[in-house]
């Protein structure tokens, strides 16, 4: 066990020493959200109406906290992606250390990676004038329910990642994560999508905590659809869903490295 | 534990789905010793390797290193080992002092320790210099290094060599030579693959020739070169008027039939005692007034020594 807590923790501190030593992708991360809050809440905002009625900032700000937990499931493939390829993976997995560690190390880190997303994301939404009208509970609930997604994706990331087989396939995945961010009701109301593909958008995981979110940040634009209304109890059920499939599976398929 | 073999593989096999890579692969390294897994592209050596380095499962056969069962005692196999595998399998974004401290750590050192060890390391090979620089920028060679020395951090008493200097100019495949043979002295273990003859001439003390997930042939690398004849002596002539005359005179010194390329006027013979004949021979065609472009004396290449093993087997 002290050594599973050891390896997880030197595999964490080197993803920490990446983001030191080559900060430039970390900060295009950090950044892309911070462009897209911009752009969407002063470009687009006007021509986007909030279902229900309120203000666009305080309405976007929520889908753009879990959008970013979202996107940043990509690095986490790419991660996965590019130690395999390198023969970093192997070397690993010839060494005397607790095997858990490599997954566990990888998470460890994306959560790290998370959390200072959001931070940043928050200061930036405080900027354009977005609050947290909840109180002080609810709000770190709703943080907490985000960083539950992101914890849940990056199982499903881990587990694409290691089915990957090198860049092109890695490319691939990362266009399918485009559609999931945006069919959700992050940037509009799912009413005003055609028929199915609001369907598709109201039963979205992302939906599920972004309503949760809106609901306890205190913010605009939760809609009304039952979906919607039972958004707390998905925003829980679905990530840990995920985990429950996917956490396994990565596992599995980390040990089946050796066939 | 006592064992006097590092390495003991008996009808290894495995298969990706429809196709044998490994067709019962039985080897034996003692301990303190070279073996040499030669063969060509495909033959099976990297997989080899991954089964005895516990990366891989083979569907049939055992395997001992440094006397654990790799599939049902791994663990203990991982802590007796160091791989150094095709491609350098280091962390690019990291400098070279990270990448070592962390390999270090994850072999069980403490902090202290393992940073101690990093830094031993880096003025080992060399790279105390680049210590704080990201791998990606390595040359090479330098790469090569890093990886050597990141499989040495737990002192390994066997160590397995993928294809150690694929890729590395003359000199830094020297180093690399170096390198292994001052660990050999210090009692480590190697099992090193290579598709270079001269390689495992150099370095090995057994060489087990593969070929299609086999192991054709093995023996020291003296019995083997005997079993094939030996090196050769070429001569490439200035006129080809001059080829019949020459054919002649090489016959009688080296006591060999000759075999005789027009088109490059060249002309070649298996030879025993390598300088005296070569002397005896360049004396003759110049007492014989025959003006020669070019002599060597070479090794049999890779590609002979298949065509020789593979000949006989199919005989
Ligand atoms: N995962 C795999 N799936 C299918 N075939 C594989 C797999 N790994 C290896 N092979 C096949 O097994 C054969 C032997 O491969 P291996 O890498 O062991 O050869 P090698 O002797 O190391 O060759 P090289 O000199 O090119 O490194 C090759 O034909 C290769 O295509
Ligand atoms: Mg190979």
């Amino acid at each position: 066990m002290n050594r599973l807590a050891a390896d997880t923790w030197t595999l964490t501190q080197r993803d920490l020493r990446h983001w030191v030593a080559q900060p430039t992708p970390v900060v295009i991360g950090l950044l892309f959200p911070v462009m897209t809050v911009l752009m969407f809440g002063f470009l687009f905002g006007g021509a986007l109406s909030v279902p229900g009625g309120g203000n666009y900032r305080e309405f976007l700000m929520p889908g753009m906290f879990a959008l970013t937990m979202v996107f940043s499931m990509e690095s986490t493939m790419a991660a996965v992606v590019t130690d395999a390829q390198r023969g970093v993976t192997d070397r690993f997995r010839s060494m005397p250390m607790a095997s858990s560690a490599v997954l566990l190390g990888r998470s460890c880190a994306d959560m790290l990676n998370a959390a200072v997303g959001l931070v940043v994301l928050v200061v930036c939404g405080l900027l354009v004038g977005w609050r947290s009208n909840g109180s002080f509970g609810a709000t770190v609930l709703a943080f907490a329910l985000l960083l539950l997604l992101r914890f849940a994706l990056i199982w499903v990331g881990i587990y694409l990642g290691l089915l990957m087989n090198g860049p092109e396939a890695l490319a691939a995945a990362q266009i399918l994560v485009w559609p999931l961010g945006f069919l959700s009701s992050a940037f509009v109301s799912p009413d005003t999508m055609p028929g199915w593909l609001g369907t598709v958008a109201e039963w979205n995981p992302l939906s599920a905590t972004v309503a949760a979110t809106r609901t306890l940040f205190g913010n605009p634009g939760v809609g009304t659809s039952w979906a919607a209304e039972n958004a707390a109890v998905f925003a829980v059920v679905w990530p840990i869903l995920l985990v429950v499939i996917f956490l396994p599976l990565s596992v599995r398929r980390y040990r089946a490295l050796s066939h | 534990m006592g064992s006097e073999t590092a390495v003991r593989a008996e009808g290894l096999t495995k298969r990706y789905g429809g196709t044998t890579v490994l067709d019962g692969v039985d080897l034996r390294l003692e301990r303190g010793r070279v073996l040499g897994l030669l063969g060509q592209n495909g033959a099976g050596k990297t997989t080899t390797a991954r089964v005895l380095t516990t990366l891989l499962k083979a569907d049939s056969g055992r395997a001992e290193v440094a006397g654990f069962d790799v599939a049902t005692e791994a663990r203990r196999v991982r802590a007796s080992i160091g791989l150094v595998g095709q491609h350098a399998a280091v962390d690019e974004v990291l400098n070279g002092r990270d990448n070592l401290v962390m390999f270090a750590r994850l072999h069980g050192l403490r902090p202290s320790a393992a940073r101690a060890r990093a830094n031993e390391l880096l003025e080992r090979f060399r790279l105390g210099d680049a210590a704080k620089r990201p791998v990606g920028k390595y040359s090479g060679g330098m790469r090569r290094r890093l990886d050597l020395a990141a499989s040495l951090v737990c002192t390994p008493k066997v160590l397995f060599l993928d294809e150690p200097t694929t890729g590395l100019d003359p000199h830094s495949r020297a180093e690399v030579w170096a390198e292994v043979r001052a660990l050999v002295a210090a009692g480590t273990s190697v099992l090193l693959t290579t598709q270079y003859l001269e390689e495992a001439d150099q370095l090995a003390d057994h060489i087990a020739v593969m070929a299609a997930g086999r192991v054709i042939a093995e023996g020291s690398p003296a019995a083997l070169k005997a079993d094939l004849g030996g090196d050769r002596i070429e001569v490439v002539l200035h006129e080809a008027a001059d080829l019949a005359r020459a054919q002649a005179v090489i016959a009688a010194t080296t006591g060999e039939e000759p075999l005789v390329d027009n088109d490059t006027r060249m002309i070649g013979a298996p030879v025993d005692d390598r300088v005296r004949t070569l002397t005896r021979t360049v004396n003759a065609l110049h007492d014989a007034g025959i003006d020669v472009e070019d002599v060597t004396l070479r090794r049999p290449t890779l590609d002979e020594v298949f065509l020789h093993l593979t000949g006989k087997e199919a005989a």
